[in-house]
């Protein structure tokens, strides 16, 4: 699909004909921090950012969702049968939404969706229902490290269209049906847009300059792995407070309870944290995994082995760095898994 | 689904039978199902029942968590919530014409009651069959009367840790009689449920036996909330108890159960 060429004064143009199917969300500024936010199409849109600050999975997979509903009542024969919430009502747009961000719906569509017998059906409702127009990377982070974890500032994966910001212009490249359909009406980008664009992605991956090693992770079993003398130190200052997991964008365990009053009922997920100890915990008092070091080394065994090995090598990390700049003890994703990646001495 | 009958199995262990309707409720050996006690919660749950009968649902549950209990306090007629049925199940296609040997304690015998229903039925396509039965003492053992039934085509042998007199089994821990089943470890398939700890006591007799990992097939419990690996909770490793469990073949699983805390 051919490259168009948009004035930055006429974006609102673009996103008016989004907004007759679709909801809009943007990044927007709210004090020193960037939040998801709704947005107008003459909204000014913001541009100069680094990412979020909590990732967009909630557009996605709530924090709070509502699955089903249901009446508890043993004499009507339609007692406590569960029904589904209905779905999306609008379409929606996340527009700006950063390449690390879509491409962990990516990687997530591998978890929810790849096996037909047990489609997480609230996802994938969103996730067709969902307009991806992303803005590729000037200024990365010094937390960032997506290019080592098959993703980078320019990453395509997830997106219906990428947007590079050319000062008073935007390069707007479809990448999907919808994504050509919204663009269709723009002039094609000249080859000095294209070269510009070209030359910001280098000089955006140059800037980049951190990064995590998975070979040997990759190359060893899963036990050798487990048995990592890294991770007798890497938990120690961790104090499970789940903030990883809360602002990680592929972290997607979840709790389901039945919130109940009188006769109505309703089944919500919410989302879990394999950090708390009440996660594994067994009634009869027995917990498979009952201490902080193990913890620690499951939630990143899950996302630099597990995963990869049940979704045909998909990291569970696409390097966006917020676990990295929330931490409250400094524990750095990249310097754990560059550890992990570290040879074993006998 | 309709509660139709309750039955007391030993102290606070009970015997739920559902009404699944007209379309009926057919599973597979050691599957499990999400049981939801209105205002309560959901807790995963073995079927107990026999799997040529689908016209009734059983799960037989001990009351111990907030939920067991209030699935224990149900009456006949009471409704209560079912998804399923979950999970992987017991071999006993793949075991034609073999020996097998089922070792159990207390509530273990839950998850292979129905495999044991479904060689019992069969009883021709097998060939001996022992079932070996632990419990604190006699009045812990579940399901009497059928033990009594199936031992006229099965060979049953009940261990208890103590008790009276008039009591014929074994007595002493269950692990223990495993050596003395007089099985043929080439034809001999294992099928196993009790706690971790206690089911690598068994695995290791069993092995002392002859009986290769690969022909040993066990259970395994973990906290579930979705039953469809998603959630996360029941993960063990690369696999999900609730998904790819959760009945393994002892190789797939050997050395990741062989680790505390994975």
């Amino acid at each position: 699909m051919p490259e168009k060429i948009l004035q930055k004064e006429d974006a609102k143009d673009l996103l008016r004909v989004c907004s007759r199917e679709h909801e809009l969300f943007a990044p927007v500024r709210d004090g020193s921090r960037i939040i998801w936010s709704p947005v107008a199409p003459d909204d000014r849109l913001e541009f100069e950012f680094s990412n979020t600050d909590l990732s967009p999975k909630g557009f996605m997979f709530p924090q709070t969702e509502r699955l089903m509903h249901f009446k508890n009542r043993p004499e009507d024969p339609q007692g406590m049968i569960m029904e589904q919430e209905a779905g999306l009502s609008r379409p929606r747009a996340l527009v700006n939404i950063r390449p690390c961000d879509a491409k962990a719906f990516a990687v997530l569509d591998l978890v929810f969706e790849r096996d037909a017998s047990s489609t997480d059906v609230y996802w994938k409702d969103k996730r067709e229902n969902t307009l991806l127009i992303g803005l590729a990377c000037k200024h990365p982070c010094p937390t960032c490290f997506c290019t080592s974890v098959n993703c980078g500032p320019h990453h395509e994966e997830g997106l219906d269209v990428l947007l590079v910001d050319l000062d008073n212009r935007l390069l707007v490249k479809p990448l999907t049906a919808s994504g050509e359909k919204l663009t269709a009406d723009l002039p094609d980008a000249g080859q000095a847009d294209i070269d510009q664009a070209a030359e910001q992605k280098q000089e955006a991956e140059a800037a980049i300059t951190s990064g995590v090693s998975l070979d040997s992770i990759a190359s060893r079993t899963v036990l050798e792995e487990y048995e990592h003398p890294c991770f007798e130190r890497i938990f120690e200052s961790c104090i499970n407070c789940g903030t990883c997991t809360y602002f990680c964008p592929t972290c997607h365990c979840f709790d389901i309870q039945d919130e109940t009053q009188e006769d109505y009922g309703r089944r919500i997920r919410t989302w879990d944290s394999c950090m708390s100890w009440l996660f594994t915990h067994h009634t009869s008092g027995h917990n498979p995994r009952g201490t902080k070091k193990d913890r620690v080394r499951q939630r990143f065994m899950h996302k630099f082995k597990y995963m990869p090995i049940k979704l045909d090598g998909a990291i569970g990390c696409v390097g966006c760095g917020r676990c990295t700049s929330k931490c409250p003890v400094n524990i750095d994703v990249r310097s754990v898994v560059n550890r992990m990646n570290e040879s074993i001495s006998e | 689904m309709t509660v139709s009958k309750v039955e007391k199995e030993t102290r606070g262990t009970f015997t739920l039978e559902l009404d699944p309707g007209e379309s009926g409720f057919p599973f597979l050996p050691g599957q499990f199902n999400m049981l939801y006690v209105f205002g309560n919660g959901e807790v995963p749950i073995s079927i107990s029942g026999d799997p040529e009968r689908p016209d009734i649902l059983v799960h037989t549950v001990r009351a111990v968590g907030k939920v067991s209990k209030a699935l224990c306090r149900l009456r006949p007629g009471d409704v209560l919530g079912v998804r399923g049925p979950y999970g992987s199940s017991w071999p006993v296609d793949a075991c034609r014409e073999r020996d097998i040997l089922f070792v159990t304690g207390g509530l273990g015998l839950a998850p292979l009651r129905p495999a044991v229903f479904h060689i019992f039925n069969h009883r021709r396509d097998y060939g001996k069959v022992i079932l070996l039965y632990g419990a604190r003492s006699p009045d812990r053992l579940l399901y009497t009367k059928e033990l009594e039934t199936w031992s006229r085509a099965l060979r049953v042998e009940p261990a208890v840790g103590s008790a009276g007199p008039d009591w014929k089994g074994h007595v002493g821990i269950v692990t223990n009689f495993i050596a003395r089943m007089d099985c043929d470890p080439a034809q001999t398939k294992a099928m196993i449920c009790s706690s971790e700890s206690m089911m690598r006591s068994m695995i290791s007799e069993l092995n002392l036996l002859g009986i290769p990992d690969r022909e040993i097939h066990l259970t395994l419990e973990r906290n579930m909330k979705c039953g469809l690996g998603l959630c996360g909770h029941c993960q063990l490793g690369p696999t999900f108890v609730c998904k790819n469990g959760p009945v393994y073949s002892y190789d797939r699983v050997k050395e990741l159960l062989a680790k505390r805390e994975l």
